[in-house]
């Protein structure tokens, strides 16, 4: 089967899509860089736990990608999560909240940094093993349709989007996904967010035909799109149609989203596997700088406006810290909470986060 | 596995073979040509993928029956129906349950050799999470799998391929054995016997044998592991102050070695001797007809290590 390659031009999407769409899509790259910044410091500050991943860099892939389904589509993704879940609408104190092991936590403190859930939002988390959420999203997908078509009688609705990372190339469970999405004709995208490493390996030292992933798609039958990942209009542009394709004809599809992180894999990673000067070209091509230049000399958004959006999300932030502080830990009970929906020995039953509560 | 699915349109079942060969063992004979592909989803040898999709599906509201062709090719699904399944609710702080059968045939099947010979239930009785019901007979085969389908936790189902033969009495209407209710298969004074399963009927065995000695022996069939009613154990020590764990798994780290830790913690003044286990030995299961039956709990065990616990040895 072929593979559809989709690079839209810059110029058509910017000046298709309506300027109110682009300045929320600015707000939301900022939200997430502001609060990846804070949640840096956070750690630092030893306020986080645990591993930590941020998403500095990779801001347009969850916005574009978000904003190119509907919010009844699931998503899922791996453990770098804070983004999708902030794109998908999950408060921001809610999310610092979770890292800052408290009750106001989207999941009560009990799952932290790479464990981001929310149920409202149809986000069916961040997932901590390393491509284990491909299965997962292929079984959402697996739902979506058997609820439409076979419960419902009627016509797929739904698509899932399946993020993963580029080091999940490699694992056996997303290459058993890959082929059920194919066989049984599921209605999910695999995204692999491919930022050309996984913690410190190169993608060419980990991934055969690195430099064509794609190619993966192939082997299984499905179509794929290599989109640029640093352009939120672009992110946009190329998955828009695979959206709606993938919505109208119930079939998969797998896109290389090349993208860069612009921090270490973790908290504790001094980057020694790539050069300065490789870090510089990435930083200069900025998803948020892009979108905040072009539309500022396009005339459609004044400076002024842009710093007192920076200054809201700043604002934004700080008081989802302010939140996340004055929520208390959790109770002691809650441990012996939600291990099973009903009560038994010393099990007591579940309950829902406030997140979910008014 | 059908009134389920005839009454709930959310229950589907999924697994290699299952639909186009009627199962590998026959047990979903008849099912694809009354509900049809879009319920009964023959897979690839592909158990991390299909076990993955039953937990995703799960999330999304169905209610998925995803069948292992033996308990011991879930290893390679170990990932997702360890850390998915059963770790869902409690990582999304209560949002997202998993409401999953997953069944199979586990234990030695018969000169399998050790890949094909696991008895699963020690190792994943160790995960908090999930539930666990082994049955004896086909009447607690159907009442314990429709328990299973309707509970909203994942729970595992060990069938026995040896046991697939066995014939009983089952009602034609649909009904349910609760989880955490252990069965007396036997009553008697002297010494209590608790197992599992298959090895349930070497234990009958045994303690026919063991009356004509004179040894009354009360055989007690736990059901479910997970969640295991210890009180009913408990109540039977209490009165015949002897008691051997029968468990077709490995001993070390075992379900007898909790069974037996928990029996010491609630009867250390009732019991008369230490509690004696009867377990596979602790060597990998082997091929030769000889060698099997050797290794694993068999009468002629379970009738020394009852002589033995209660001095008659
Ligand atoms: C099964 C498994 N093995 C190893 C790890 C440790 N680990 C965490 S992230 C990571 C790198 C993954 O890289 P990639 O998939 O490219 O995602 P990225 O960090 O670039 O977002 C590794 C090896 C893990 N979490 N799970
Ligand atoms: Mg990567």
């Amino acid at each position: 089967m072929p593979s559809a390659t989709t690079s839209p031009s810059k110029k058509n999407a910017a000046t298709a899509l309506p300027v109110d769409t682009r300045r929320r899509w600015l707000r939301d790259m900022l939200l997430i860089r502001e609060f990846e910044v804070r949640t840096m410091q956070a750690y630092q500050n030893r306020k986080i736990g645990g591993f930590c991943h941020v998403y500095i860099g990779q801001e347009a892939v969850a916005v574009g990608c978000t904003a190119a389904v509907e919010h009844k589509d699931p998503i899922i993704t791996a453990y770098r999560d804070h983004g999708h879940a902030l794109a998908r609408g999950m408060e921001p104190k809610y999310c610092m909240a979770e890292m800052y092991g408290r009750i106001g936590g989207c999941a009560k403190g009990k799952g932290g940094s790479m464990h981001m859930f929310d149920k409202r939002n149809n986000m069916f988390g961040g997932h901590g093993i390393v491509g284990a959420q491909t299965a997962l999203g292929a079984g959402l997908a697996f739902a979506t349709k058997y609820q439409d078509e076979v419960i419902d009688e009627k016509q797929n609705t739904r698509v899932t989007l399946c993020f993963l990372g580029d080091g999940a190339l490699n694992q056996g469970i997303f290459h058993e996904s890959m082929n059920l999405a194919g066989l049984l004709d599921l209605p999910v995208i695999y995204i692999v967010e491919n930022n050309g490493y996984s913690m410190g390996t190169s993608i060419s030292r980990g991934t055969t035909m690195g430099h064509e992933i794609t190619a993966k798609a192939a082997g299984y039958g499905m179509d794929s799109a290599v989109i640029d990942g640093m352009d939120v209009l672009n992110v946009y542009e190329g998955m828009k149609p695979l959206v709606d394709r993938c919505r109208e004809t119930s079939r998969p599809c797998f896109v290389d989203m090349r993208t860069y992180r612009f921090k270490g894999h973790s908290m504790s990673d001094p980057r020694k596997y790539r050069t300065k000067d490789e870090e510089k070209k990435y930083e200069s091509d900025d998803p948020i700088d892009k979108l905040a230049n072009a539309m500022i000399s396009d005339n459609e958004l004044s400076q002024e406006d842009y710093d007192a959006m920076v200054k809201e999300v700043r604002k934004e932030v700080r008081d989802a810290m302010k939140w996340s502080e004055n929520s208390p830990e959790p109770d002691v009970s809650e441990l012996y909470k939600d291990v099973y929906v009903d009560e038994w020995g010393p099990f007591t039953g579940t309950s829902l986060p406030e997140m979910l509560k008014d | 596995m059908s009134d389920a699915m005839r009454e709930d349109k959310r229950v589907f079942l999924m697994g290699e073979e299952v639909a186009e060969y009627n199962g590998a063992y026959k047990v979903s004979r008849g099912m694809l040509d009354e509900f049809g592909p879009r319920r009964i989803i023959d897979t690839p040898i592909s158990e991390g993928g299909f076990a993955g999709l039953g937990i995703g599906a799960a999330m999304h509201g169905l209610r998925p029956i995803i069948e292992f062709m033996s308990w011991s090719f879930s290893l390679v699904a170990a990932d997702q129906i360890l850390n998915n399944a059963p770790k869902m609710l409690y990582m999304s702080g209560g949002q997202f349950g998993c409401p999953i059968v997953f069944r199979g045939n586990n234990g030695a099947g018969g000169q399998l050799g050790s890949t094909h010979s696991w008895c699963v239930e020690s190792l994943y009785s160790n995960v908090p999470g999930a539930k666990i019901a082994i049955p004896f007979d086909p009447y607690d085969a159907k009442g314990l799998l429709r328990t299973a389908i309707l509970d909203p936790n994942p729970v595992f189902v060990l069938e026995s391929e040896r046991l697939l033969s066995i014939k009983g009495e089952v009602p034609e209407e649909s009904y349910e054995i609760p989880f955490a209710e252990a069965l007396i298969r036997r009553s008697g004074s002297d010494c209590t016997i608790v197992s599992f399963g298959r090895p349930l009927y070497f234990c009958l065995e045994a303690a026919e044998q063991l009356a004509k000695e004179g040894i009354d022996c009360e055989v007690i069939d736990g059901r479910t592991i997970r969640p295991l009613d210890i009180d009913t154990i408990v109540k039977s020590v209490r009165k015949t102050n002897y008691c051997v764990v029968v468990d077709q798994s490995w001993p070390f780290a075992s379900v007898s070695s909790e069974i037996a830790a928990q029996v010491h913690m609630r009867c250390f003044d009732d019991l008369d001797n230490h509690v004696f286990r009867v377990n596979n030995d602790d060597v990998p299961a082997p091929y030769a007809y000889n060698l099997e039956q050797e290794m694993l709990p068999n009468a002629r065990k379970i009738v020394e290590a009852v002589r033995a616990v209660t001095y008659n040895a």
